[in-house]
């Protein structure tokens, strides 16, 4: 256990420093003068020669990257040079949202999902297995951003229900049933997606697991259905379920930047696509470094939680 | 020597063959009504997007501001947006810019994650170690966020660059299932046959082991291009993709947004070819699998 978790944590180290080394070299994709692109071509001598200074682009590139990695590690990653405020201040004012979205869609994916594939497991190939699957597998086609287009479509538009349409985002903490409301279609369409993925998986997994010997002999002990599911078929199963919550976790993150996108919800998504049309390019690239280093470190927990639960795994 | 070369080789076919027979019965899920449907929907849709300025369409740029936001009818079959341009004939267009992404990039993709996952997979020892470490940091990356961060900052966005950016970030998920799908066959009997007999590596790669694992590759690679058709999508949606008036399913289900309320057909249309599209891509790949029984290569 111990081994594994230190390999772990090894790769984790070098997967982070090549995510920091790509974030760096981002901005060196752009074309031209670097600084006159990042800040404008109206941008003053005074701004300029700051942000030259910060990004050390008169030194060569690998002392460019480590003058741009003590700023990181010590907390700077620049100022935005449209709204003059400091990138991470701005991103820890947008991430609360996408953590809320996440949180709300991943309760009701899990809660749909769970009962769900117990029933279709318990009955493989009967007609609600039959429905769900081929509904799961339609489902499966229909990217976020058309579910969402549809659903405002339909409800904001159609029925014309307040509140959940775009630009109704209101913050928690100055109204939090609005801000549910303005919340509540963003987080369908992502479980929409997250369900189908997690009833698929369980469902398979739960039908391979109520195979084995041991299900048989619970039976044979009069063990009673409910108790067979939750207790010694869904444990087992839960590992793969796991797992595949953590692989989803990138996907549920680019299609939370679509549906903030289309709603103007200002999370990290929102905020990272305006900052693309406005070229605002250090609070992309703070956006991108904090994200992508985000999802490596929710990724590396789920390992760990599924090992946690099935210690056999660091044990091959 | 050739003709040496040729009795040994028919001699290990026929011993491959056996042994092929002997561990494969043959008892193969049919790959049903609704297979054939989906193939012949997906072919409909690449000839529509190859052909389709010799098709008899409108032109998918021209605006005509006599007819704006109409509901589909004879003339436009599904109606016209809002500047006055032919709903049919932009889908159609648009179907262009899907393919061309999803199977450019799936190119790329299997171009340079299967050769080098047959190799690891196949030579084992240290270039597998090395290879498939690399690889396995790369997909940890979150593949979404690189294709939105380099996008945007690498301007002005071209096809050519969608493309290379979203295949080259396709090859650690690529190199991982043809890896762990040639792993499983590279054990089989009939592969050590082929090695005692004394095939050369070249021979026993592309002779024996890629016909063995291209069920698996086929239908990894549709599934694939349904991934890519949806990640186009999502940066057309977000505007990160060919910029309008060319006309994608993602910038025309992004510009029908602004007028949802108004012209609803703006965004039905584009959704569902997109999602007839995906969903005929992802169950001939879930069919092949079955039909060709990999279960046991997790995808």
């Amino acid at each position: 256990m111990l081994r594994y978790v230190t390999r772990r944590i090894l790769m984790l180290i070098g997967i982070i420093f090549i995510i920091s080394i790509g974030s760096f070299y981002l901005i060196h994709l752009l074309p031209g003068n670097i600084t006159v692109v990042i800040e404008g071509p109206g941008a003053s001598p005074a701004n300029q020669a700051k942000l030259f200074k910060l990004l050390g682009l008169n030194k060569p590139i690998y002392v460019q990257y480590f003058v741009w990695i003590k700023n990181v590690l010590s907390g700077n990653l620049g100022t935005s040079f449209i709204s003059q405020t400091s990138v991470v201040s701005t991103i820890r004012a947008a991430f609360p949202i996408d953590l809320e979205i996440m949180v709300l869609s991943q309760v009701l994916a899990f809660a749909a999902a769970i009962p769900l594939a117990m029933r279709s497991a318990r009955k493989p190939d009967g007609p609600l297995d039959r429905v769900l699957s081929a509904g799961s597998f339609t489902l499966l086609s229909v990217p976020p951003f058309v579910i969402i287009v549809l659903m405002v479509l339909y409800f904001a538009i159609k029925l014309a229900i307040p509140n959940i349409g775009p630009s109704s985002y209101v913050s928690f903490s100055q109204d939090w049933i609005t801000n549910l409301e303005s919340l509540s279609l963003p987080a369908i369409t992502l479980a929409i997606g997250s369900f189908v993925l997690y009833f698929r998986v369980l469902r398979s997994d739960l039908i391979a697991t109520l195979q084995e010997e041991f299900i048989t002999m619970a039976r044979s002990k009069g063990i009673s259905q409910r108790r067979i599911m939750w207790r010694h078929a869904f444990r087992p199963s839960s590992v793969a379920l796991l797992g595949a919550a953590g692989i989803n976790i990138g996907g549920l993150l680019a299609g939370g930047f679509v549906v903030q996108y289309l709603l103007s919800i200002p999370g990290l998504g929102y905020t990272l696509i305006s900052a693309i049309n406005q070229s605002d390019y250090l609070l992309v690239q703070g956006i991108v470094l904090v994200v992508a280093v985000g999802v490596v470190l929710i990724n590396f927990t789920f390992d760990f939680i599924i090992n946690l639960v099935d210690p056999r795994i660091s044990r091959e | 020597m050739s003709n040496a070369f040729s009795m040994e080789s028919a001699g290990e076919l026929a011993l491959t063959e056996e042994i092929l027979h002997i561990e494969k019965p043959e008892k193969r899920e049919p790959l049903g009504i609704f297979f054939w449907i989906c193939v012949g929907w997906i072919a409909l849709n690449i000839i529509g997007a190859i052909f389709a300025n010799v098709l008899p369409l409108q032109n998918p740029l021209y605006q005509d501001y006599g007819a704006i936001n109409t509901a589909p009818s004879l003339h436009h079959i599904f109606g016209t947006d809002d500047i006055g341009r032919d709903i049919f004939a932009r889908v159609v267009y648009g179907s262009r810019i899907s393919i061309t992404v999803g199977a450019g990039a799936m190119l790329i993709g299997f171009g340079l994650g299967a050769p080098l996952g047959m190799l690891a997979a196949y030579r084992r020892g240290r270039f597998d170690l090395i290879l498939s470490t690399i690889m396995y940091i790369f997909l940890a990356f979150p593949a979404i966020i690189a294709t939105i961060a380099v996008l945007s900052f690498w301007t002005p966005r071209t096809l050519l660059k969608i493309i290379v950016v979203i295949g080259l970030a396709s090859v650690p998920l690529v190199y991982r299932v043809i890896r762990t799908a040639t792993l499983s066959v590279a054990t089989k009997d009939y592969i050590i046959a082929a090695k005692v007999q004394g095939a050369t590596d070249r021979r026993i790669l592309l002779k024996e082991l890629l016909p063995n694992i291209a069920p698996i590759g086929i239908s990894f690679l549709l599934i694939g291009i349904a991934t890519v058709v949806v990640l186009e999508g999502s940066l057309a949606f977000l505007g990160l993709s060919v910029n309008p008036p060319t006309p994608s399913w993602g910038n025309m289900i992004n510009e029908a947004r602004t007028v949802l309320a108004q012209n609803p057909w703006l965004v039905i249309f584009p959704s569902l070819a997109m999602c007839l599209f995906l969903l005929s891509l992802n169950f001939i790949g879930d069919r092949l699998r079955n039909h060709f029984d990999v279960t046991e290569v997790k995808l």
